[in-house]
């Protein structure tokens, strides 16, 4: 890499060259620190060929005209990480106790743990921002016509990755169980009943068994904290495989290249 | 040529000339051991997938148990005006189990449905048969209304306006040593109140409705 020149110091308070058979002298705090990273990154690459794949991932060739739009996808994704931390954290605190414990808790989140308000609503406004961004990276891809081929296979994955992220928003907004978490999920497990022939089983699935009971919030808390964010987590390492793979699509608006050099008729 | 074809046939691995093969042997060990090999695998994935599988689902097949409960003297309700009562249709999950029901002794002079003659009061479901918000009755109107998306019943509980696909739902009661009993198990009505095993709101019976929204076995008419 290209260094940049040093400052120019007087002198006095430049080190001096090493004199001749000195060698470069013993390192000094810094170089050895750097020197140490390296050592470890070489460790491990040397055991994993990992650094060829972060290579691959990162080092990436985009389409002239990519632009602030091609970010909505990672902006999802750090919407999902932030849902992931906060929660991993508010799972400390809460219990999905039908029976009174569950508000008790939320309560005691918000009024007397350090941050638990802060963090509360990180998770809270986190998730109508994770489903607001789905949808605008959604529309992003959609309208540069980014699902056509070869990229369909990624359009389907997303839209599992969607139909999660709503699943996580209802099954989210039941555990702080008031009222309206309540009522909510009442109607939500009564729609998803009105399905014709499956629909009467599927409420049930939902609710386990004919009513509302103390199951229902604890399946609800096991759909929200494990299945659905693990499942979420692989689609989009596959989603991501699959970016990486294919490259992302260039603008619909931006215009071959038409360098006579690299016309096919001049190779 | 020919020859070489008939050999392909045979099945045994003798016959077709496969290195180390066995006399009388069919199927090599090498395909022998990667089919064991998958089927260990599978019967592996199978010895914890289908248990939990099973547990996740089998509340659907379960039947819910229900109970008689005391809801009051026989005095404590009249002929034309609903007395609503609090009962647990759901034991050990504090307020969430419990529920509103409005009960009124049964009025021959209104009460002229066929199929209910049996229920000595009339005990009706606040849980609105559109999306399941709670109604409450509204005296002066005569009329169940929802707060939800505005459906309204009749004093027997048939819709007058608004979503709601059905009736309100009903409770059975009945008659023990002086006092007025209600089952916490619901039951619903078609439009013309014939009784039907429990169905989720939003679920119509009249006509092709009944097949459509087919009984659970978690929830049976009492
Ligand atoms: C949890 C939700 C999601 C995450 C974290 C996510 C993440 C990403 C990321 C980081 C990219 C890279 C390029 C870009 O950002 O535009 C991408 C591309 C893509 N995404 Fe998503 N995505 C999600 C949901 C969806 C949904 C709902 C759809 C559509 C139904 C979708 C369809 C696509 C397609 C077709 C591409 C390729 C874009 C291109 O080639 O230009 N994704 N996704
Ligand atoms: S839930 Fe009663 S009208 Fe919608």
């Amino acid at each position: 890499m290209a260094r940049r020149p040093a400052p120019p110091l007087p002198s006095a308070l430049k080190a001096p060259p090493p004199r001749p058979g000195e060698g470069n002298g013993p390192l000094s705090p810094v170089e050895q620190a750097k020197e140490a990273g390296i050592t470890v990154v070489d460790w491990v690459d040397e055991r994993t060929s990992l650094s060829g794949a972060a290579r691959w991932l990162m080092f990436r060739k985009v389409p002239k005209g990519t632009n602030w739009y091609y970010t909505l996808g990672s902006a999802t994704l750090f919407a999902f990480l932030s849902q992931a931390v906060t929660g991993v954290f508010l799972a400390m605190f809460y219990r999905p106790d039908a029976a009174g414990g569950a508000y008790e808790s939320i309560r005691h989140i918000t009024d007397d743990v350090f941050l638990g308000q802060f963090v509360r609503g990180m998770h809270l406004w986190g998730a109508s921002v994770m489903v607001v961004l789905v949808f605008l990276h959604m529309g992003r891809t959609f309208l540069f016509g980014a699902y056509k081929y070869p990229r369909e296979l990624n359009w389907v994955i997303g839209v599992v990755l969607l139909i999660l992220t709503m699943v996580m928003a209802l099954t989210g907004y039941l555990l702080p169980f008031d009222q309206r978490a309540y009522w909510a999920t009442i109607v939500a497990n009564n729609i998803t009943a009105t399905g014709p022939l499956v629909g009467p089983y599927l409420g049930d699935f939902l609710r386990s068994g004919p009513e509302f009971t103390a199951t229902t919030l604890s399946r609800f808390y096991a759909i929200h904290m494990l299945l659905v964010p693990g499942a979420i987590a692989a689609l989009i390492g596959a989603h991501l495989y699959l970016v990486t793979k294919l490259g992302t699509t260039a603008p619909p608006w931006s215009k071959v290249d038409r360098r006579p050099e690299l016309s096919e008729t001049e190779v | 040529m020919a020859n070489k074809r008939a050999k392909q046939k045979s099945k045994y691995t003798l016959d077709r000339g496969i290195p180390g093969a066995f006399e009388g042997e069919t199927v090599t060990r090498r395909r022998f051991m990667t089919g064991a090999a998958h089927s260990a695998g599978a019967v592996a994935a199978a010895a914890f997938t289908l248990p939990a599988l099973g547990f996740a689902v089998g509340p659907i097949f379960k039947q819910e148990r229900h109970s008689w409960e005391d809801i009051g003297p026989l005095e404590a309700f009249s002929e034309n005006n609903y007395i609503p009562v609090v009962v647990t249709i759901n034991p050990g999950v504090g307020e969430v189990g419990k529920t509103t029901a409005y009960v009124r002794k049964r009025n021959p002079a209104i009460d002229t449905d066929r199929y209910d003659s049996t229920t000595p009061y009339i005990a009706i479901s606040t849980r609105c048969a559109h999306v399941g918000c709670p109604v409450r009755w509204i005296d002066a109107a005569e009329r169940f209304v929802c707060p939800c998306h505005g459906g309204v019943y009749d004093l027997l509980g048939r819709r007058v306006s608004g979503p709601p696909v059905r009736p309100l739902d009903r409770f059975p009661t009945r008659v023990r040593a002086g006092r007025v009993q209600l089952y916490t198990g619901r039951f619903s009505v078609n439009s013309e109140l014939r009784r039907f095993s429990p169905r989720d709101p939003g679920e119509p019976l009249d006509g092709i409705g009944q097949y459509l929204y087919p009984s659970r076995p978690s929830a049976r008419i009492p």
